[in-house]
């Protein structure tokens, strides 16, 4: 029974939304509007079991006393100043529980919550992300390596598309007549780009979408259990 | 002579005038494919009429304003307070450049339908697709050998549990960025239970760190089930599966820093990912890890191509948990699938053919709306 009742309703709602996409009239129609409601009013219960996690994962890695310990002490003081910013003085959509005194958003510029937003967070998420252009240096430096033949083409038009959307490509084939305009380095990259590539893309989208409907149908009809701790 | 270049004249001039009145086209009908509660108007009114107002009425006499409107619009969808059942009247006035008004009258019902026909062609591929797998899963049951071919990333799995347990390192699975919503992560999670019971057989540890707390809980359990499926529920720690951020840099400089202080011998990524994932891929490639990525996210696929040892692109994401199951069932599932692309295959190569010849009936069948 465990397993089954979870089962049945898989199968339920499962079919219910595959007719509800053919089927406009009431209630059919707004049938998936309605379970992504139901879906994020769940998620919004979900989180607290998010937060517990990450306070009980912390609060063991400092009580074992585990390898650089110390930052999951500063990990738990992040997070409990967030939250009590949030919660006291709110954000800037949200009134929190005190009411923001003239004297805090004068030495903030606006309100707690929102200042650590903006100044410390936004800046750590950038940094992050900005490591992106130094791993793909590397990343392509290796997969750009003529090692195979598949790899040397991978090289030749990863080269013709980086100097074709540069000014030096088109620098470069400039001089070439307009007759032969077709050789001029911005159009190979552009004729790479939209042809070549949007094809391959395209397919791969294709098959994820076959691959989507037959996971699908393969957990509706309870042929695949795996989320369920089956086989 | 002058009476009759009089009356060519004038006739002429009648006939553009008549012309010029038919020219003014004004209708409305219930809005097709809908729940009901709207009604389409639409118009064909020269160019030179700058101004048009739309008003509606449900007695033909108190007509009220609905809205403004340009010649160049030509349709506008009525669905504010339209009942279904209930006849409105509407009424389009003109004013043109000599500020001389006309006005044309309509009226229709709505009501909602009981099936889209804008999508008769997704049906017609749903119930192919459906009926293509059904009957492989239906052969393989009777016991029909099916040919799956190799899919190596999946193959390395247990020769990466091995390694970590030889290494005395864990393993690592990141499930993608997304929610429970996503195929992908679900697919992810799938594969995620496969492997955790390798991990229990093989006695080695496995970190799973999430970015939503909805999968938290599915990958909880998945791993507690797997391990409870290998007989060593004992060895299952809670703390494996954590929650680390919502937030996508964030949960990467997470990730990031468990691969380089932990040093997994295997790291996995099988899910939804996006600009994070060449991040997380390259910190594993420096540490050392076996790396196996999966996802169908096509402007990733590259990146994992590039950093990773083994890369499922796009299907096979969805189609690992099969191929690792060995059931007949879920191998006959993808069998159907190949049928699928076959299909498409051939509607593709039909509908570039009849689009060379200049016939664009398959084109307009499969648009849908």
């Amino acid at each position: 029974m465990r397993r089954q009742i979870p089962m049945i309703i898989t199968f339920f709602v499962g079919a219910l939304i595959i007719v509800s996409e053919f089927i406009p009239h009431r209630p059919f129609g707004n049938l998936s509007t309605s379970l992504e409601g139901w879906f994020l009013i769940i998620s919004g219960f979900a989180i607290i079991l998010g937060q517990l996690s990450l306070f009980k994962v912390n609060i063991i890695k400092i009580h074992r006393k585990a390898p650089n310990w110390p930052y999951f002490i500063i990990a738990l003081v992040s997070f409990s100043i967030m939250v009590i910013c949030g919660i006291l003085w709110g954000t800037q959509q949200q009134p929190g529980l005190l009411q923001t005194s003239d004297k805090m958003l004068n030495f903030f510029g606006m309100k707690p919550f929102d200042y650590i937003f903006k100044y410390m967070f936004e800046n750590l998420s950038a940094t992050m992300f900005s490591l992106l252009a130094f791993f793909m240096a590397s990343a392509s430096y290796r997969a750009f390596r003529a090692r195979s033949p598949e790899s040397t083409l991978l090289l030749i038009a990863a080269v013709l598309v980086m100097l074709g959307r540069t000014t030096i490509g088109s620098t470069l084939t400039g001089w070439i007549p307009e007759s032969l305009g077709f050789l001029h380095l911005p159009n190979i990259a552009s004729f790479i780009m939209k042809y070549p590539n949007t094809a391959g893309q395209r397919a791969i989208m294709i098959c994820a979408g076959l691959g989507v409907i037959g996971s699908s149908l393969r957990i509706i009809l309870g042929i695949e259990r795996s989320y369920l701790g089956g086989k | 002579m002058k009476n009759l270049v009089f009356y060519v004249f004038l006739g002429i001039l009648l006939t553009n005038v008549s012309l010029f009145a038919q020219d003014i086209s004004f209708t409305a009908k219930d809005n097709p494919n809908d729940d009901g509660g709207a009604i389409i108007l639409e118009w064909d009114v020269p160019l030179t009429y700058n101004e048009m107002v739309i008003t509606r009425s449900t007695d033909n006499e108190n007509f009220i304003e609905i809205a403004v409107v340009t010649p160049l619009l030509k349709t506008y969808i009525d669905d504010e307070n339209i009942e279904d059942g209930q006849e409105y009247f509407y009424r389009l006035s003109l004013v043109d450049a000599d500020g001389e008004k006309q006005s044309f009258e309509t009226n229709a019902l709505s009501s909602a339908e009981w099936f889209n026909t804008d999508k008769i062609s997704l049906l017609i591929m749903a119930v192919l697709l459906g009926t293509a797998i059904t009957y492989y899963i239906f052969s393989a049951r009777k016991g029909k050998r099916l040919y799956i071919r190799k899919i190596s990333g999946l193959d390395t799995i247990e020769e990466a549990v091995g390694r970590a347990t030889e290494m005395g390192k864990p393993l690592l699975f990141v499930p993608g960025i997304m929610d429970l919503d996503d195929m992908q992560t679900i697919a992810g999670l799938n594969i995620l239970g496969h492997l955790a019971q390798k991990v229990a057989q093989y006695d080695s540890t496995i970190h799973v760190p999430v970015c939503r707390s909805m999968v938290l809980s599915t990958a909880k359990e998945i791993v507690k089930e797997s391990y409870l499926r290998a007989g060593r529920p004992d060895a299952f720690r809670p703390d494996s599966v954590f929650y680390l951020t919502d937030d996508q840099f964030g949960y990467v400089a997470g990730v990031d820093g468990i691969i380089l202080r932990e040093k997994p011998a295997a790291t996995f990524y099988l899910g939804a990912f996006y600009a994070e994932s060449l991040i997380l891929a390259e910190t594993g490639f420096e540490s050392g890890a076996i790396q196996i990525a999966g996802t169908a996210m096509p402007t990733q696929i590259p990146f994992f191509v590039a950093a990773c040892d083994y890369t499922l692109i796009g299907e096979e994401l969805f189609a690992a948990s099969a191929y690792l199951s060995n059931e007949p069932n879920q191998l006959g599932s993808l069998k159907g699938q190949d049928v699928g692309k076959a299909i498409i295959i051939i509607t593709l190569l039909v509908g570039v053919i009849l689009e060379m010849c200049g016939v664009h009936f398959l084109k307009d069948f499969l648009a849908t709306h």
